[in-house]
């Protein structure tokens, strides 16, 4: 076993032995005892996905489990309960989720695939905890001869009994299935003939072939199912009997049917946006309906695709449906009306409704349905509205975030958060949303079994509207805490007119804009590219794509005041160029009010205003440091004032760069180049791709993409070698920056520092002179060019660190003076780690000679796009644990590089090395976790570490079953009446198919 | 045997050692010496020059150890050395000093070097009367042909010196099929190969690699399941000192190796492809990356720099195109972020192409 040695990079075990000659005879991998503690210590997991998924297309509900489940394109089916509570699974078939349902009272669900396959999933407790999994699959197969559509399945029933699944199809038969064996039951098919004889001669003549639009089982009685089909005929059949009990005939297009839970009632919708109640009795038969209404007439609607009518205590019925608005006007938007008690609202939401359900008494003995919320899942978003608060507010999800509600432009993240500074942002947040319910998160199946979150953690994503979103990610569900806007700063075209969100009382059709998801940018200069938080005094630097950056300090009350202007020439005397981007953004003159939060003060513009690529703030020092394409510069966020900038252009650079021969002829080569990269990816991802569907394509098809593939790969795709020269472009493109108190100048004294890489393999050094606190407004801050590097390799500096005389990078800002850290070793030799795309290499201090290195690309030709300092402790020994790299290179493997000795430790492939997005978007935590993109909207989490681990861990027991009341009003004795009912309901569910 | 010196060995009695000795034409003297006391450098070195009468010339002696290397006698040590290995004869070289430095073990005495001097043996110049090659320092070396003793004779090490950042390796690599003997047979892999060579470049100018020669090494790391931009990359990294081992397409001009010498330069294509198994254990014990890193640049480093520092090279002015249309392959990685200069231009010509600042997600 290890000695412990906590925070300790330069452990007897870390290295294996002095570099030098010796090296090269140690293979890695020669030595147990590192070995065995690399196995402690590093294991890799992708954990979670947080977020919204990409590409929803189907949902389902479970009253029983209390559990949503959402179906995606790409033929994941995810589960979600109770916050905590997620479950994902992957259908084989790379095929879209069209349907999902719950079979009633179980932990079973059933999904429909676009390729007509379906799906039995079931939640399994092993070990403690629930696994999703895929149970059986299976597809429908007609008699011999019969045309494909005969065995397409359009809607799919679970009967009450739990055996037996209804199918509808295309050809209007409904087929019945044995669970969970999938077992077709051949005499137990409705087919269209067997119902038109039923049917009345006046009934029958123009009925034939049509398509199942709809099945519902009785509420009350599980022997009688209403088939709707398409053309408007609506059938109650019995069972047990074989026999139509009673028809209704309309005269538009059906498009969904709703049984009334006491079962006298039943609701069709229409195509032409009406829909149509019909009363049920055994005895007499309505041509008529009872009442036909078009919500949203006279002038012609679109459809209504779904309805549902539910009955309350009160006596008044919700009425809830989607679509149905006024074409020529309206036709575009995509709406669900709620009406109850006179009231009707047209919720509008910013992205196709995919599915909506209602949640309601989920006992079915019950003699109302009692609906409390409406769960809308649209193409970005979920939306669930409180639908027993007057006005119907929205209650704010615990999960399922739409991350990219505004493009997702940067992200930061900062581990460890103090407790103070979280409290502050979540009550600056709660400030924010105190537009949502107070209802409490009705989706509440299951049990989260994780431990609590060790500590707390911060994901900052800045977006392409200028805002900055603080997520709570410590545990499994990725929350909102808060939201701070850069908008306020700047004048933008759009001013947001109050007047356009209050609707007029008597606006028709009565529309509210609900949701989030809003991807329209009215700026793209608004956008965030680059956010620094300083965790311990609440200091913020956000920069963006106009060259602006803001410096923000978190205030609790609610302020109004100017904030500070001061423009950086980052050209300084260079003659001769004249920008030719984008403007800078305007700022606002005078005061702005600003909501309690995160509240900007300074405003320090490039010149000329291009995107910034590299920020840092120095909150001790109550210094900024920011860079371009064209330089870098420092800024005294104390006093308010300038200390240096610095141009980082070369000259030859700028020549090749701006010469027009030149120009055209390197925008010819990219073009070329990109699409030799396109053509490439293509290929790869359809031979990535498993060999589509057995049979069932068609041939030509599959061989016109065949031949294509071949033609593709016979167009060469060359490489050409060329060493990297130092007219390259963008080389003085600042890379990163970073703040060290280090022996810059002499090994007796230390000084702060800021250094500074670029793309062309240079390192700048400054030594900064600090005034001390007491003098810090009277004297100003001085800086020095002391050192400038120039790597040979001339690769992109892409990370820049100093490790002290223990080889223990440096610690925060203020870390050391709340305690946090052990202050730094002053004594022994600094050591100065560049690291480069393709070289890490240890240089020692203040005199810079080069040590170490590691030269990744030159051994394995991979590049590295990210790298941070992390912590990993040891799962066996409590306080082991040593600081190393972690590196995320071009091809998305993540490595582990030991500090300082710079050994690979251990790989893994993360990312697919085409998603460009995904690598773009990686971050890394202080503990060796991270996340990256998988979509628009979806991060997904890893861990290099074994002792820092947040994946879900959860219980779902069929057998418990909670209250059935609204949450909000869980009283005691109700509750207890709720689980009274529910046994009674499985009885009931035990029952029938007995009768 | 290296041209221009001559030598000579003959025999004597078993117990004493003969002394085959090459002035400056081609003048050979045999004698003995006890090889249990051969006694001290400087008497020997005397001994030398006496016989031969050179008493007034700088002369170096040399030896050629049992494996045919020659290496230098210039102390007791090595004297010693020299003697006890003779079997039963010790060849001894003599050279006026000043030749001698240009030769392989006067220089440095490094061992990597006098390898490689001893590996290009026959293509070292000849000397020849009317002719006259300066000395070796007003050259550089543009490439070499190394490891020949290791490698199986159907793949080639070369080793490319670039001189300065500015000129381009001038080759193309590309994605292909080779064809390996597998136990199961043949089999088709995926392998990287030459594609074009940039006329004038330096690859081209060694006339060692050439188009459709499969690259299986690079600087000692097999390529072998990396793809066509890792290997690129490699390349580019190690273009300090890149090392490329090839299968040449054409196996008419290897390197013949001594013993089997005669009649096996044509060797036909598909024997070569039968005899592919690859040596990559001895080839990494002989490349292993640091090696390769004594031959680095060292950084530069500058202290105190208040001044802008001048640019290392301004472009000549019609240098720009060149500079330009030479774009290193990773272009390819840098087009993928945006780059934000582009909507910097100068504004003195009239008909420049005016772009807009794109935003730049890093």
């Amino acid at each position: 076993m290890p000695a412990p040695c906590q925070q300790t990079g330069a452990s007897p075990f870390a290295g294996g032995c002095t570099p030098g000659t010796m090296r090269r005879f140690l293979r890695p991998g020669h030595d147990p005892a590192r070995e065995r503690l690399k196995r402690d210590l590093f294991q890799f997991n992708k954990t979670v996905e947080h977020g919204f998924p990409h590409q929803p297309s189907a949902l389902g509900y479970s009253p029983s489990l209390r559990i949503l489940a959402i179906g995606t394109r790409s033929g994941a089916v995810k589960l979600y309960g109770a916050p905590g509570v997620e479950f994902m699974g992957l259908h084989r078939e790379n095929n879209a989720v069209v349907q999902i349902y719950f079979l009633p009272g179980q932990c079973q669900l059933v999904t429909l695939l676009d390729d007509n396959s379906l799906h039995l999933w079931s939640l399994k407790v092993r070990g403690g905890v629930s696994e999703l999994q895929e149970d059986e699959s299976f597809t429908l197969r007609g008699p011999p001869g019969a045309a494909p559509s005969a065995t397409q399945i359009t809607v799919v029933l679970p009967h009450s009994s739990r055996e037996l699944l209804y199918l509808g199809t295309e050809s209007g038969t409904v087929f019945a299935v044995q669970l969970p064996a999938f077992r077709t039951l051949g005499d137990r098919t409705i087919g269209s003939d067997a119902v038109l004889q039923g049917l009345p001669e006046d009934a029958r003549h123009r009925r034939v072939f049509e398509m199942v639009e709809a099945l519902q089982e009785h509420p009350r009685d599980p022997n009688q199912v209403l088939i709707g089909y398409s053309r408007g005929l609506i059938v109650v059949w019995d069972l047990r009997g074989s026999c139509v009990l009673g028809h209704f005939l309309s005269s538009q297009q059906l498009e969904n049917v709703c049984w009334r839970r006491d079962g006298h009632l039943i609701v069709s919708c229409h195509s032409d946006g009406s829909y149509c109640q019909w009363p049920v009795s055994s005895d007499t038969q309505h041509s008529e309906p009872l009442r036909n209404c078009v919500p949203y007439g006279p002038f012609p609607c679109k459809a209504i695709t779904k309805i549902f009518w539910l009955i309350t205590k009160q006596g008044l019925p919700f009425t809830i449906f989607q679509g149905g608005m006024p074409r020529a006007s309206y036709g575009d938007r995509h709406c669900i009306s709620v009406v109850h008690d006179g009231q009707q609202t047209a919720f509008d939401f910013t992205s196709r409704v995919i599915d909506f359900t209602v949640l309601g008494e989920a006992d079915p003995a019950s003699a109302f349905d009692d609906p409390y919320a409406l769960v809308v899942l649209a193409e970005e978003e979920l939306v669930v509205i409180d639908l027993k608060a007057a006005g119907w507010p929205a209650v704010q999800p615990p999960y399922l975030a739409s991350l990219h509600c505004s493009a997702i432009t940067c992200s930061h993240h900062v581990s460890n958060i103090p407790l103070k500074l979280w409290e502050r942002i979540v009550a600056a947040g709660r400030q924010q949303h105190t537009h949502f319910s107070t209802m409490e998160w009705p989706i509440d199946g299951g049990t989260s079994l994780a431990p609590a979150p060790p500590q707390r953690d911060l994901l900052l994503t800045g977006h392409e509207d200028g805002t900055v979103r603080f997520w709570d990610a410590s545990g499994v569900c990725l929350r909102l805490l808060y939201k701070l806007s850069t908008v306020r700063v700047f004048l933008t075209d759009t001013e947001p007119s109050e007047n356009l969100n209050a609707q007029g009382e008597d606006e028709w059709p009565p529309l509210r804009k609900v949701g989030s998801f809003d991807p329209y940018s009215d700026d793209p200069r608004l956008g965030i590219q680059k956010i620094f938080l300083c965790k311990y005094s609440g200091y913020l630097a956000v920069a963006g794509t106009a060259g602006q950056v803001l410096v923000l300090e978190l205030n609790d009350e609610e302020a109004e005041h100017a904030v500070e202007q001061v423009e950086a020439d980052l050209l300084q005397d260079q003659e001769g160029y004249r920008w030719k981007g984008h403007e800078r953004l305007c700022a606002r003159p005078g005061p702005v009010r600003f909501e309690p939060g995160f509240q900007p003060f300074v405003l320090v513009q490039c010149q000329p205003p291009a995107v910034v690529t590299s920020l840092a703030l120095h909150s001790e020092w109550r210094l900024v440091a920011f860079g371009t394409s064209h330089g870098f510069g420092l800024f005294d966020h104390q006093q308010r004032r300038q200390v240096f900038v610095k141009c980082t252009l070369h000259p030859s650079d700028q020549l090749a760069l701006e010469g027009p021969l030149s120009r055209v002829k390197s925008l010819k080569k990219s073009l070329r180049q990109s699409f030799r990269r396109i053509r490439r990816s293509r290929v790869s991802s359809r031979k990535r791709r498993p060999a589509g569907p057995p049979g069932e394509v068609p041939e030509g098809g599959a061989r016109a993409e065949r031949t294509g593939t071949q033609n593709m790969e016979l167009a060469p795709v060359q490489r050409k070698i060329e060493a990297r020269s130092a007219e390259d472009s963008f080389t003085g493109f600042v890379r990163t920056l970073y703040f060290a108190d280090t022996y810059l100048r002499d090994s007796s004294r230390h000084c702060p520092s800021l250094w500074a890489g670029t793309n062309g393999g240079t390192v700048y050094a400054f030594a900064l002179r600090v005034p001390p606190t007491e003098r810090r407004m009277d004297e100003p801050v001085r800086a020095e060019q002391a050192k400038e590097i120039q790597l040979m390799h001339r690769a992109p500096v892409v990370g820049i660190l100093v490790l002290d005389g223990h080889s223990v990078p440096l610690p925060e800002p203020l870390e050391v003076a709340h305690d946090l850290s052990k202050s730094p070793d002053m004594q022994g030799s600094h050591q100065l780690l560049v690291v480069s795309e393709e070289q890490f290499k240890v240089f020692t201090l203040p005199k810079v000679s080069a040590k170490l290195k590691l030269k990744l690309t030159a051994l394995e030709g991979s590049r590295v796009r990210r790298v941070s300092v992390a912590h990993f402790g040891s799962c066996r020994a409590e306080d082991y644990g040593e600081h190393h790299l972690t590196v995320l290179t071009n091809l998305g493997d993540v490595q582990v590089v030991s500090l300082p000795l710079l050994k690979p430790q251990v790989r893994y492939s993360c990312i697919r090395r085409e998603d460009v997005s995904g690598i773009a978007s990686c971050v890394f935590t202080k503990y060796g976790q991270g996340f990256y993109l998988i979509s628009p909207s979806e991060f997904e989490r890893f861990s290099l570490s074994t002792k820092w681990l947040v994946e879900p861990r959860c219980l779902v027991d069929s057998a418990e079953t909670k209250s059935h009341s609204c949450p909000r009003n869980g009283s005691g004795p109700e509750k207890v009446s709720g689980q009274a009912r529910s046994v009674k309901g499985q009885v009931a569910f035990a029952l029938a198919p007995l009768l | 045997m290296i041209p221009g010196y001559c030598q000579e060995a003959a025999k004597a009695p078993a117990s004493h050692i003969k002394k085959p000795e090459a002035q400056f034409g081609a003048e050979f003297r045999r004698f003995s010496l006890d090889r249990q006391k051969p006694g001290k450098f400087e008497d020997f070195y005397n001994l030398v020059v006496h016989t031969h009468h050179i008493s007034n010339t700088d002369v170096t002696i040399g030896y050629a150890d049992v494996h045919g290397d020659l290496l230098p006698i210039n102390n007791d040590d090595n004297f010693c050395k020299a003697v006890s290995s003779a079997n039963p004869l010790l060849r001894v070289f003599i050279q006026k000093r000043e030749e001698a430095e240009h030769c392989s073990f006067g220089a440095g005495g490094s061992l990597s070097r006098r390898r490689k001097a001893l590996a290009l043996r026959e293509d070292g110049p000849r000397r020849r009367a009317h002719l006259h090659i300066g000395l070796p320092h007003d050259f550089r070396p543009v490439s070499s042909i190394i490891d020949v003793d290791i490698l199986p004779e159907t793949h080639r090490r070369v080793r490319l010196y670039r001189h300065g950042c500015q000129k381009p390796l001038g080759f193309y690599i590309r994605d292909g099929t080779s064809v390996r003997v597998a136990p199961q047979g043949l089999e088709k892999v995926p392998g990287i190969f030459i594609s074009r060579m940039v006329p004038g470049g330096l690859a081209e100018s060694t006339g060692l690699l050439a188009v459709d020669d499969e690259v299986l090494e690079v600087n000692g790391i097999e390529v072998a399941g990396k793809t066509l931009d890792q290997v690129t990359d490699m390349m580019i990294a190690n273009s300090h000192n890149l090392i490329v081992t090839v299968k040449p397409a054409n196996q008419r001009n290897n390197v013949v190796r001594g013993s089997r010498a005669s009649g096996s330069s044509g060797r036909s294509s598909d024997s070569a492809a039968s005899r592919h198994s690859l040596p990559a254990a001895p080839a990494l014990l002989h490349l292993q990356p640091d090696d390769a890193d004594s031959d680095d640049e060292p950084d530069v480093v500058l202290e105190g720099v208040l001044e802008p520092r001048p640019a290392p090279r301004p472009p000549p002015p019609g240098s720009q195109a060149r500079v330009n249309g030479a774009g290193p392959a990773h272009r390819l990685l840098s087009s993928l972020r945006a780059d934000p200069r582009h909507s910097l231009a100068l504004p003195l010509p009239p008909g420049a192409v005016e772009e807009h600042g794109p935003a730049v997600t890093l």
